[in-house]
């Protein structure tokens, strides 16, 4: 682009220009920080503030805005201007609201005192947008947009549809010679449209010739994938398959590997392996599907079967989740044997019944067939003269009866079919074909599966993002995710369809995607100046950095989702955006002026996550809560990109303490890169080292967890760190 | 307004809670044009009311801000406020929509400075948290309202007192006289995310609900749980402002039953076990007692309820109680029923009552305004395959992982719809 010409506007509503001294501002930004346009105007969100940026942009040729008004987080839709380099310097939540009365201090030093915040807010503002430059969208010409789907099953099936659907290519990969999966074992499925009361067509068969019969849909059997190689819009997949092996180029997978039914074997107390007639729910739909509901032990006609449901669910000693489908799907089965029988009879033993939304209806519907509800335990199973026995426990009749019956059949959980990898422990170091077989045999430094949620399913943000996971581009759909029954699972492989198309979109565009969806800019690596160190490599929640043989870091542009975590791993700073940086940030540290020690100005910085503690704080300015007129926040991508360098810059340059505001962590972390504020945790327990080398202490330095919502907490945990910092008094380092 | 050429590339989303926002932004994503209305003055629906997501105890506020600056940060998608759906006709492709605007009275010159606010001197009872606690007339809908910009009560509008407040408003942004618009458009696909309401808790008379003031909903419970809700997040019995010793909650008020909402919501249990967390909480010494029929914690939420059980100071009771008295001495409620695991009849008095009310789906109070568009026996909508594609709780009982997968689900079928268009 050419050379960079930036113009600075100050808006002067809002109460703006009555509390700050606007022509003091005007001087920073033009004598100090020597900004070539520098303006204010009354109502800079209105037609006409806007026209006169506009006109400047147009007429002057300013390509660089420093617009100093309200939040970043208001007037987003006015404030869009076609240049990519922009800073928001917030003047009215972080300045004149938060600072509004004068407390305790005489009303002349607080004006002084909120004067100097807006001038620093303004040179922060000013240095950062000369220390940026424009993102160029990352591009090659060797992008793909065409979809690979894991697995043939009814999620793999319904996703390569959708994808053929919506007008892209689909790749089907089936580990077996057939397609289906599970669901074409089975007899009929439940309902999904009112009624909702009985049982319905296995829509498996039209299914599978729906998906044979799109041309853009390539059907792979008996494939095997021995190889993911590659990023978001490159991934080359090599599969195995009787023939030899093929290779395909694609920019996304959805990974729709099912579940494996629990392990029957492990179910002795529930009979299984003492009698043939021990069935599971996947042997009895076969039974039904050929039409002979019989005693396996002497071909008889069954017509007494129970249903254990929770088999092997739910109970610490085997699976400890609750499968949810088994309810439905054990209704179902009970159906079958009313209609195979008109003499037949159905009994359902069960510790909850849980039939979710309109599937109450389908409760109802076994129900009025006649199907027998027992919320009880089955205490023993023996063989007997007439078929099974069955000591039930009634808990609602509060008495213990046999039952015979001709099957049991168990109701077993789902497990996920997919290999995962805890998230939290090293993975192998080199990546390669040599490393352990798993489903996708991923060239990830990071490791070659999905990373685990939790009991072995894959990973997800998964209250207010489920698609969301650490492998960008790759998308887990149906059991392999939750478990879940057919309907949701088609629904499910719908939704990881859309979110494959639109990461081959977004690759196209050079465009990340979420939770920083369209952000152009991505992270480039001095690799000369590279020790080697494997932060980056190991630290980067998404697993986008490589590793040569020498431990080099091999960037994939297309997997990062542009945190910065490992900008701020990097202890050598040779990982930089081009409008977010290690220098960008540090240069706006020290270009602020550190009042003398005499004048009993401490100064103090905050480093906040821009995605919550930020927001808390214009909450609590939008409340007008009062902030220690000391502070100056700067919001950063992530606390993950936090840079030990910038507290050695704040301290050497006589800043007083800084505090460090990220979001929870743990089980339940609420970072939207993961882990962003846990390393910038573990990179602070560091910090005392530094610290020490200054002679400092390290109270100077802390670090709390903010929530979204903590408006009020946050400002007094804030203004009670100035407070235990005036106990230590002030930074000997600003002498210097 | 008439929309541009590429009108049959445009999606329409109706609804801006968490399906609809999701649907909104997961298409626009992609790389279509999205247009988003939402009838109430801000985004975020349903779960910008509730103080924390099960399981995992956070701000629903979290998620919300990254879908706004989602929002933010997209120029495919256009949203507006305070607007409803008068009629859609046609078909998938080339769906003639009819919006109507109504009135915030204040334009989009307002910066939210709050002035009018400050000068208002009429308090009205706050619809965010359900009438609950007071605001201005003209106020800002709630904390963290996305827009943030003020809204005029239609009422006030038409007062004196509002029109004295135009001078005060240092931009010009305050209009008494605002009329509604209609605008028409032309779109390819309509993503029907509606929602649901609670279900009104007055109907299930045997309750109380109404006339015992210390028997809320669990909605209700979720804004006075909320540091920014009408009592500063104090759980408080609503008759006298006391803390609760003893807080009963009631599953399937209203649900599972014929008599109101026949179909299970599937979120109640969990909420009400969430809820038990906010007073045992702020209450260490607080009993909570849960009264259910089925616990529905499905799937991983499995391990929330085992967290909950190992409180010894929540108990379980697997009953439907059969009514609801209040003691007259304390305004105490008492619930009434038989324990169905151990056959005893209970009078049992409690300090407070939670009744975990269902969701009624919005379709079925303010149907799809288009012909030919299934419901089913309840008024949720039932997506047929056609161009109008219903979303979330439009559809069914979520929770919000499952709006949020149907959502993206939605996005999908509305862009095959435009794809099917385009040849």
């Amino acid at each position: 682009m050419a050379d960079k010409k930036i113009g600075c506007y100050i808006c002067t509503g809002c109460g703006i220009g009555d509390a700050l001294d606007i022509a003091a501002l005007e001087v920073v930004a033009k004598k100090e920080q020597k900004i070539p346009v520098v303006k204010n105007h009354a109502m800079l969100c209105g037609a006409e503030g806007l026209a006169l940026i506009q006109k400047d942009m147009t007429g002057e040729g300013v390509n660089a805005l420093v617009i100093a008004a309200c939040s970043p987080r208001e007037q987003g839709e006015a404030f869009r201007f076609d240049t990519r380099i922009m800073d928001r310097v917030s003047l009215r939540e972080l300045v004149v609201w938060v600072h509004e009365q004068a407390d305790q201090k005489d009303a002349d030093t607080f004006e002084e005192d909120r004067n100097m915040a807006a001038g620093d807010y303004l040179t922060m503002g000013c240095m950062r947008v000369k220390k940026m430059n424009a993102p160029e969208p990352f591009q090659d010409p060797g992008f793909s947009k065409d979809i690979l789907v894991v697995g043939g099953g009814v999620s793999g099936l319904t996703a390569a549809r959708e994808i053929a659907k919506a007008g892209y290519k689909a790749i089907l990969v089936e580990k077996s010679d057939a397609l289906g999966g599970h669901v074409a074992g089975m007899h009929q499925v439940s309902a999904s449209k009112p009624p909702y009361r009985d049982p319905q067509p296995n829509p498996i068969g039209q299914l599978i010739a729906e998906v044979e019969g799109f041309k853009s849909i390539e059907v792979i059997r008996n494939g095997d994938i021995i190889n993911t190689a590659g990023a978001p819009g490159l991934f080359d997949v090599t599969i195995k398959t009787p023939s030899g092996d093929e290779n395909r180029r694609v920019g996304a997978l959805v990974v729709a590997t099912g579940f494996k039914p629990y392990d029957p074997a492990k179910l002795g107390h529930l009979g299984h392996g003492s009698s043939p007639d021990v069935i599971t729910g996947l042997e009895f739909e076969a039974m039904a599907k050929a039409g002979k509901i019989v005693r396996k032990s002497d071909g008889q006609p069954a017509k007494r079967v129970a249903f254990a449901l929770c088999a092997g669910q739910r109970d610490a000693a085997h699976l400890e989740y609750c499968s949810s489908a088994c309810c439905i799907a054990s209704m179902k089965q009970a159906r079958y044997v009313q209609d195979a029988y008109a003499d037949g009879s159905a009994y359902v033993i069960f510790q909850e019944i849980r039939t979710p939304g309109q599937m109450e209806d389908f409760y109802r519907g076994a129900q009025d067939a006649g199907t027998v509800f027992i919320k009880g335990d089955i205490q023993k199973v023996a063989t007997g003269s007439g078929g099974l026995d069955l000591e039930v426990k009634d808990k609602l009749l509060r008495s213990t009866e046999t039952l015979q019956v001709d099957l049991l059949v168990l109701a077993t959980g789902m497990e996920p079919n997919l290999d995962t990898q805890d998230p939290n422990v090293p993975a192998p170091v080199k990546p390669g074909p040599e490393t352990s077989h798993t489903t996708l045999n991923l060239q990830y430094r990071q490791g070659p599966s999905l990373p685990n949620l939790k009991y072995g399913f894959a990973d997800s943000h998964f209250i207010c993002f489920p698609y969301e996971t650490r492998r960008t581009g790759i998308y887990v759909a149906g059991p392999a995710r939750r478990p879940m029954g057919i309907a949701a699972a088609m629904t499910d492989a719908s939704g990881a369809a859309l979110k494959a198309i639109q990461a081959v979109e977004s690759v196209a565009r050079g465009a990340a995607v979420h939770p920083r969806a369209g952000d152009l800019s991505y992270p480039s690596f001095r690799v000369e100046a590279c020790t080697q160190c494997k932060r980056c490599t190991e630290e980067c929640p998404f697993g986008a950095i490589n590793e040569d043989d020498k431990g080099n870091p091999l960037f994939n542009p297309t997997r990062c989702r542009r945190c910065g975590t490992c900008m701020g791993a990097c202890p050598q700073k040779i990982i930089s955006f081009a409008n977010y940086s290690v220098d960008m940030i540090g240069s706006m540290v020290k270009e602020v002026t550190m009042p003398e020690e005499d004048d009993e100005k401490p100064r103090v910085l905050v480093f906040c996550c821009e995605n919550d503690a930020y927001p808390a704080l214009d909450m609590a300015a939008r409340n007008r809560t009062p902030l220690s007129t000391y502070v100056r926040v700067i919001p950063l991508r992530c606390m993950g990109s936090m840079s030990l360098v910038w507290i050695a810059d704040a301290m050497s340059s006589g800043w007083d303490g800084v505090l460090l505001m990220g979001c929870r962590h743990g089980d339940d972390y609420q970072c939207h890169n993961v882990r962003g504020s846990a390393l910038a945790e573990i990179r602070l327990s560091k910090v005392s080292e530094t610290l020490k080398t200054l002679q400092l202490e390290s109270a100077r330095v802390r670090m709390i967890e903010v929530n979204i919502m903590d408006a009020n907490v946050v400002v007094d945990k804030i203004n009670q760190f100035v407070e235990d910092l005036s106990e230590l008094g002030p930074n000997p380092f600003k002498e210097f | 307004m008439t929309s541009g050429n590429a009108a049959h590339k445009t999606i329409l989303v109706v609804g801006g809670g968490i399906s609809g926002l999701t649907a909104a932004l997961e298409a626009a994503e992609v790389g279509y044009e999205v247009i988003l209305v939402e009838k109430n003055p801000y985004l975020g629906g349903r779960v910008a009311q509730h103080h924390k997501y099960f399981p995992k105890l956070c701000s629903p506020t979290c998620g919300l801000e990254i879908n706004f600056q989602r929002i933010r940060n997209n120029p495919r998608v256009t949203f507006h406020t305070l607007t409803e759906v008068e009629k859609v006709e046609g078909s998938a492709g080339n769906y003639q929509v009819r919006l109507r605007r109504n009135p915030r009275y204040v334009n989009d010159k307002c910066t939210a400075c709050g002035d009018c606010a400050k000068a208002c001197e009429v308090e009205i009872a706050n619809p965010f948290n359900f009438g609950l606690g007071k605001l201005k007339a003209i106020h800002n809908s709630h904390d963290m309202a996305f827009p943030n910009r003020f809204v005029m009560d239609a009422e006030f509008a038409k007062t004196d007192a509002a029109k004295k407040l135009v001078a005060v408003c240092p931009v010009g942004a305050i209009e008494p006289d605002m009329q509604p618009q209609m605008v028409d458009l032309t779109v390819g696909a309509v993503i029907w995310a509606t929602g649901w309401q609670p279900y009104d808790a007055a109907k299930i008379r045997p309750y109380g609900f109404g006339s015992n003031a210390n028997v809320t909903t669990n909605m209700r419970f979720e804004r006075m749980s909320s540091a920014y809700g009408p009592t500063g997040g104090k759980i408080q019995r609503p008759s006298d402002g006391q803390a609760p010793a003893s807080v009963a909650f009631i599953q399937c008020a209203g649900s599972r039953d014929h008599n109101y909402l026949p179909f299970c919501s599937r979120i109640c249990c969990l909420a009400s076990m969430k809820q038990a967390t906010y007073v045992r909480e702020q209450y260490p010494d607080a009993q909570v007692t849960l009264f259910y029929i089925d616990l529905r914690a499905m799937d991983r939420y499995e391990a929330f309820q085992k967290k909950i059980e190992a409180d010894p100071k929540v108990e379980w009771v697997k009953s439907k109680p059969a009514r609801i008295e209040e003691n007259p001495a304390n305004k105490n409620p008492i619930v009434i029923g038989e324990d169905t695991l151990t056959g005893v009849r209970y009078r049992r008095e409690f300090d407070l009552v939670v009744l975990a009310t269902g969701m009624e789906p919005n379709a079925a109070l303010q149907p799809v305004p288009a012909a030919n568009v299934p419901t089913d026996d309840y008024g949720f909508v039932v997506n047929d395959g056609g161009g109008i594609i219903a979303v979330g709780c439009a559809a069914g009982p979520l929770d919000v992982a499952g709006a949020v997968q149907s959502g993206t689900a939605a996005a999908l079928k509305a862009i095959q719809a435009l794809a099917q268009v385009k040849g």
